[in-house]
């Protein structure tokens, strides 16, 4: 058991500092770097999103909300007071997406369910109206273009460097978290939350804290992914933010910890491939979702270990 | 001595009707003693009152001298209560060592700990192993907790609620569902885990042996009241007791 669950990371890590640590020298234009630096810092939102969904057991639909409040407060912060303060910027995002998530949190995690799902929208939509009707302050619909770092981050290759060092931190930071006594009670409150109170454990003390930390790393994957595009958006904060991450979570296998990463990294190669060649990329991925729900529930990574364990003696762990 | 735990005119309705009414009752420090009745009687709503799980609409309860009438369920776990279920009560996906684990690191305040693995809370873990041995699922601790025969889930339930250290164990019908021997089996288990834990004891039972073989003192409860306490002896004799509940083929 113990074994097995090793294996399983250190294929993940290796493979993954080799795919993404060699981009910058097999790429044959920049564009392949801007991929491969989102595939990164979406694949980081989708394991945070997924300590909350496939391990808690709290879908929430309002994810965008963290997310765009991480780009918003690059963005502006470097429109009003230039590209040096990127850095801090960044620091900045994520503290406003604690103190925010800390006053969500307190309101939603009261209620259970679908009607949990329902108010994280509400919130997320909220913030995408006022992001898209504050115009002189948030540039509305036009959104805000040319945000760069300064200094050394100025260069793409570093720029990507930096933030594949700060992804590594982050999922291991998340792996810590799935494999420790807080990980375990989360897990059992998916399960079993009526137990859990009889163990003399809040259970919404622990959600919060679990939805704060998601959040954090979603503000993350904003103000990172301002270094990508260089701009900012209302629809960073629009629900169709929300349900990508939701999808990648769901496409990669939210039973596995590492599924959400695979997701990320399928929908985007998805996006890129099929977007170039129609434009009616979105159907496609709805037909792929409707396969996966249909065929594969419990997601690529899932399934793919699914039929290891049954050609292979032994049972199957669940990770 | 103080009793461990003591109702004073405990009353609960639900909507017009009246599941605990005006029950009064003294539990002695380390006894083990059973509650029994008829189906729909309210004994499980008695424990869901003394674990915090339900509020009575009126009347107290003490816990070791403390009035607990108003705690809620996470408080009065921590000031040593743990029940286990007459519905099954565990975490399917998890393997049977950290269903047992998650409590014995509940119990020990680690559950806040984010960077440190499961793994690396060696007592807690040692502890879990020595709970599976006492309730004999050694030799499934590494398998998910829904793959476990009925009666081992029940066990389970058991070991749960034993790795939080109470002082009073509460169990709701530990042998429901089970085959004689298993009943046999888990009879002793209680009667051992009593003893060998130092715990205060009451059960929910609907199986006669089991309460007539072990508990000191019985308790009767017909539609919400208290008919009848005293032992065993004098349980099986009360002749209101058998017209209510235990009927002809107990005598
Ligand atoms: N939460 C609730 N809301 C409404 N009615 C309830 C609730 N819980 C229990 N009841 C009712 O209260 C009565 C007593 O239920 P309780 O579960 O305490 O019985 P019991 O003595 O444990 O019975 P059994 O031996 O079948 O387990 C039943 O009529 C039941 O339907
Ligand atoms: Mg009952």
């Amino acid at each position: 058991m113990k074994k097995s669950l090793f294996n399983k990371d250190i294929i993940f890590w290796g493979l993954f500092v080799v795919v993404f640590g060699s981009v910058p020298f097999l790429k044959q234009s920049d564009y392949h770097l801007m991929l491969a630096n989102s595939i990164l810092i979406w694949g980081m939102f989708a394991v945070a999103f997924n300590m909350l969904f496939g391990v808690t057991g709290m879908l929430s639909f309002g994810q965008a909300l963290y997310y765009g409040l991480g780009a918003y407060s690059v963005g502006l912060v470097v429109k009003n007071y230039g590209p040096s303060l990127f850095l801090p910027a960044i620091g900045l995002g994520v503290v406003l997406a604690v103190i925010t998530s800390i006053l969500v949190g307190l309101l939603v995690i009261r209620l259970s369910g679908v009607y949990f799902t329902v108010l994280t929208l509400a919130f997320g939509q909220l913030a995408w109206q006022i992001t898209f009707r504050w115009y002189h302050f948030t540039g509305g619909d036009d959104g805000i273009q040319g945000i760069m770092p300064s200094g050394v981050l100025e260069n793409h290759t570093v720029y990507y460097y930096f933030t594949f060092v700060l992804v590594i931190l982050a999922i291991w930071f998340l792996r810590r978290v799935a494999n420790s006594p807080m990980g375990l009670v989360l897990r059992c409150i998916r399960q079993n939350p009526e137990r859990v109170r009889f163990l003399g454990r809040r259970v919404r003390r622990n959600q919060l804290r679990i939805y704060v930390i998601s959040s954090f790393f979603a503000a993350l994957a904003g103000g990172l992914m301002t270094g990508v595009t260089n701009s900012i958006h209302p629809d960073m904060f629009y629900w169709t933010t929300s349900g990508e991450v939701i999808l990648m979570a769901v496409l990669g296998g939210i039973g596995q910890f590492f599924g959400p990463f695979i997701g990320a990294t399928v929908i985007i190669i998805i996006q890129d491939v099929v977007g170039a060649r129609t434009e009616y990329w979105s159907l496609i991925i709805g037909l792929i979702m409707m396969v996966m729900v249909l065929g594969m529930p419990r997601g690529l990574v899932g399934e793919i270990r699914g039929l290891k364990a049954r050609f292979a003696p032994g049972r199957m762990s669940r990770g | 001595m103080e009793p461990i735990l003591e109702l004073q005119n405990v009353t609960k309705s639900f909507g017009g009707l009246r599941v605990t009414s005006d029950v009064s009752l003294s539990v002695a420090q380390g006894s083990i003693s059973a509650i029994i009745g008829p189906n729909g009687a309210g004994k499980t709503t008695i424990f869901n009152q003394i674990t915090g799980y339900l509020k009575p609409d009126s009347g107290k309860i003490f816990f070791c001298g403390q009035d607990i009438t108003e705690l809620n369920t996470r408080d009065i776990v921590t000031l040593g209560m743990a029940r286990a279920f007459q519905v099954t009560s565990f975490f399917p996906e998890e393997t049977v060592l950290d269903n047992v684990r998650v409590a014995c690191l509940s119990q020990k305040n680690k559950t806040r700990n984010l960077l440190k693995g499961v793994d690396d809370f060696k007592d807690a873990t040692d502890q879990a192993h020595k709970i599976l041995s006492s309730i004999g699922l050694e030799k499934e601790a590494d398998r998910p907790a829904f793959e476990l025969a009925h009666g081992d889930q029940k066990l389970l339930d058991i070991g749960i609620a034993l790795a939080l250290q109470p002082k009073l164990l509460l169990l709701d019908e530990p042998t429901s569902g089970m085959s004689p021997d298993e009943r046999l089996l888990t009879r002793n288990l209680v009667k051992k885990l009593w003893k060998e834990f130092n715990l205060t004891l009451i059960f929910i039972e609907h199986d006669m042996d089991t309460v007539f073989g072990i508990a000191q003192t019985v308790r009767v409860l017909q539609m919400g009241r208290l008919l009848a306490e005293g032992s065993p002896e004098e349980i099986r004799n009360n002749p209101e007791v058998i017209t209510a509940y235990l009927g002809e083929e107990v005598l």
